[in-house]
């Protein structure tokens, strides 16, 4: 950038201009102006101005012709000693001219590759985060009541090697769209086969947590050429008991300490529950629909503050392999729901963790989870 | 999800809520544009600032009203509107034009709830820019949220992010009670992630922006990005400050600001309205009455001089709070030792 040449620009005279018409240059190039000099009358939408030159020096063009509308911040006009080339100038005000109208065209920048995008899937608008490549069988993410694609982020990304790692909000969720049908887990499988089948992918391993859980169980009941293997994390629907307590308090709760109070049921280590992490779940409650979808989906599976939903029998005749993990202090679903089981499923019991071992044991899990399906690619 | 301007979020909240609500009306000066402008069209202005922008395409005459300049018409025909059955969002353009309308305001849509035997419903919106720091001299600079908060009957909203303003503006067009609700004109262009779909934020809940043990900061509007920043430059010297947007002045949560106070024992109150009878005197009087004993600080306000705002540029930044005053504030309380009593 030359140092000699001063850019004139149109000015912005009061709070609303936005553009400005050039009324009438008041000084002609070739003459040399001083700071405060009239330089040119601008006309406004609401009235004409005259411009007084910002800098002194001597004027070497009108870029801006008489009656010309421009932008504010537009080149109206140049002053340059005279010793600065004609060239120069042209080189300037090419440059000044493509670079203003980069800023004006710039759309806030390329969107970033890693982030969710939102999908029409059917009749529902999902946010879907799909992560990673490679030849292994994708894993598709599905998160419980209340939840959404975050409860992953401990894993999602630890989970993404060698293969496609898909996590979505369920309708009803986060900032997938709100309507939940009749709010069944037949329901949210039916969503998710769609999403599979929209995404294009004939089979994966399904990884799903509490009401996901139940909703990967269903998933495998109706459509078991699709699921490679299921990985439960403290999954409805292996026994009728579930704190309704925290179901109720989380569809009610409307102000931040309320929520943290109600989140603490999730979690062994209590201390994990910050304010943030209540906002972000009023975040979503305040979103308008969220509310009514968490109670047309506790209706519809926790029907007289029980589980409604036995799919005990999925897992005695499922032909996948099955892994469970569940937290020994869970306060939503009691751990011994996880007896009884079929040998065939590998069970992880983890000491001293809650309702949600993917956030409280993340590492834990993701190896588990890791070699449980890396094991599945290795034999397949 | 996406980033979204102050100016695109409120924007936003009036189109869903329009869509939503047939009810709902758009009235002021300006706010479509009539024909002008350089390409001579229809809705060449959408306001002043471009905040009701394309409304006027969408929704047409009937639903987006240009006024003539007489706020004392068109905020009276807006108040009689809302109690006999719509929803209108007036735009008063500068709050700083109140003084031509104060009376519609203030013994009209205020009172007509109380006074009709609580039979009436009055679910008035009246929007308008605020506060100094855009060189706009003394009539188009005032922070006005203390005048309105001194009248029962009114709920005062000042929102301190795009966030806030989508979530709150949907509030104040659903309440059934007239809101005033506020817009710091230096905050149209700046942007945040702001949900695509709609939501309420309730009223007279506090946001805390930040969380600290030794000092409580309460701010309003633009002065909670300042508050903000304060206490981000404070954490590194080792001094934790809670940032507490109490989002409206009424009503105004005191509960989270006594708690506040109950667990740092040192208090800052940013508020950048005239500085004698205004929320930080208000905040002032209710912890010093309810929280004495957990004081270990004198309160500390950081407030602007009591004069009108000036207009000459390196005035008004001297009028201002600023980030630096915060903090100075800030310190000046982690300093205090009280005197021995002799």
């Amino acid at each position: 950038m030359t140092p000699d040449i001063t850019p004139i620009t149109m000015p912005k005279f009061g709070l609303a201009m936005t553009e400005g018409k050039i009324a009438g240059w008041l000084v002609e190039p070739g003459t040399q102006v001083t700071t405060g000099e009239e330089l040119v009358d601008i006309e406004t939408s609401k009235i004409t101005n005259t411009f007084e030159s910002p800098v002194a020096g001597l004027l070497r063009r009108h870029v801006a012709a008489n009656g010309e509308m421009l932008p504010v911040g537009a080149l109206i006009g140049i002053v340059a000693d005279a010793a600065v080339a004609d060239a120069d100038i042209d080189a300037f005000i090419t440059r000044f001219q493509a670079d203003f109208a980069a800023a004006s065209d710039a759309p806030g920048g390329a969107e970033a590759a890693d982030e969710p995008v939102m999908m029409q899937v059917g009749a529902h608008n999902l946010r879907v985060h799909d992560r990673g490549a490679g030849d292994g069988t994708p894993l598709v993410l599905i998160h419980g009541f209340g939840g959404d694609l975050k409860n992953w982020m401990l894993n999602h990304a630890a989970l993404a090697h060698g293969r496609r790692v898909i996590a979505f909000d369920l309708p009803g969720h986060g900032g997938s769209s709100k309507d939940v049908g009749p709010g069944t887990l037949a329901f949210f499988a039916d969503v998710t086969a769609q999403l599979l089948a929209h995404l294009d992918l004939p089979r994966v391993h399904v990884m799903g947590h509490s009401l996901g859980g139940g909703i990967a169980l269903t998933l495998a009941q109706v459509q078991p050429a699709k699921v490679a293997s299921l990985a439960l994390i403290a999954p409805a629907g292996l026994g009728p008991q579930i704190n309704m307590d925290f179901i109720n308090g989380f569809i009610e709760a409307d102000r931040v300490r309320g929520v943290q109070d109600v989140l603490k049921y999730l979690v062994h280590d209590k201390s994990l529950i910050g304010r943030r992490m209540a906002d972000d779940v009023l975040r979503y409650k305040r979103l308008d629909g969220a509310e009514a979808a968490l109670r047309t989906v506790a209706a519809a599976c926790f029907p007289g503050g029980k589980q409604g939903d036995d799919l005990r029998p999925v897992l005695a005749t499922a032909d996948m392999p099955v892994t469970l993990i569940w937290g020994q202090a869970d306060e939503i679903l009691p751990v011994a729901q996880a007896d009884g089981l079929p040998g065939s499923v590998t069970r992880h019991i983890l000491p001293a963790i809650g309702h949600m071992p993917q956030l409280e044991s993340a590492t834990t899990v993701n190896e588990v989870v890791e070699a449980f399906i890396g094991h599945e690619v290795a034999t397949a | 999800m996406s980033k979204k301007s102050f100016r695109q979020a409120i924007n936003e909240a009036l189109r869903q809520e329009m869509r939503r609500d047939p009810t709902v009306i758009l009235m002021g000066e300006d706010v479509a544009g009539g024909r002008g402008g350089s390409a001579g069209t229809v809705d060449a202005w959408g306001g002043v600032l471009g905040v009701t922008k394309g409304l006027y395409e969408e929704f047409g005459e009937t639903r987006v009203l240009d006024t003539p300049i007489t706020e004392a018409s068109y905020i009276g025909a807006a108040a009689g509107a809302a109690v006999t059955g719509l929803r209108p969002v007036a735009e008063l353009m500068f709050v700083d034009f109140v003084g031509c309308c104060l009376d519609q305001i203030m013994n009209q849509a205020a009172k007509f709830r109380y006074m009709f035997g609580g039979k009436a419903r009055t679910p008035l919106v009246i929007r308008a820019m605020y506060g100094a720091g855009f060189n706009a001299a003394a009539q188009h600079s005032q922070a006005l949220y203390p005048l309105f908060t001194h009248i029962p009957g009114l709920k005062v909203v000042i929102p301190s992010s795009p966030y806030e303003a989508k979530g709150l503006l949907i509030s104040a067009i659903r309440d059934d009670d007239p809101v005033i609700f506020l817009e710091n004109k230096v905050m149209y262009d700046v942007e945040e992630e702001v949900p695509d779909e709609p939501y309420a934020i309730p009223f007279g809940e506090a946001n805390l922006t930040r969380e600290g043990d030794d000092v409580t900061i309460v701010a309003f509007g633009r002065m909670v990005g300042m508050a903000n920043e304060a206490a981000d430059r404070l954490a590194k010297k080792g001094i934790g400050c809670t940032v507490i947007d109490p989002r409206t002045t009424s009503p105004l949560d005191g509960e989270t600001i006594l708690d506040c106070v109950a667990d740092t024992g040192r208090l800052v109150i940013v508020d950048e309205s005239s500085p004698r009878c205004n929320m930080a005197t208000d905040i002032a009087a209710l912890v010093a009455e309810e929280a004495f004993d957990a004081l270990r600080a004198p309160i500390r306000r950081v407030v602007p001089p009591h004069t009108p705002v000036p207009f000459a540029t390196v005035l008004e930044t001297l009028y201002m709070p600023s980030v630096e005053k915060i903090e100075a504030a800030v310190t000046a309380t982690m300093n205090h030792r009280v005197k021995e009593k002799v």
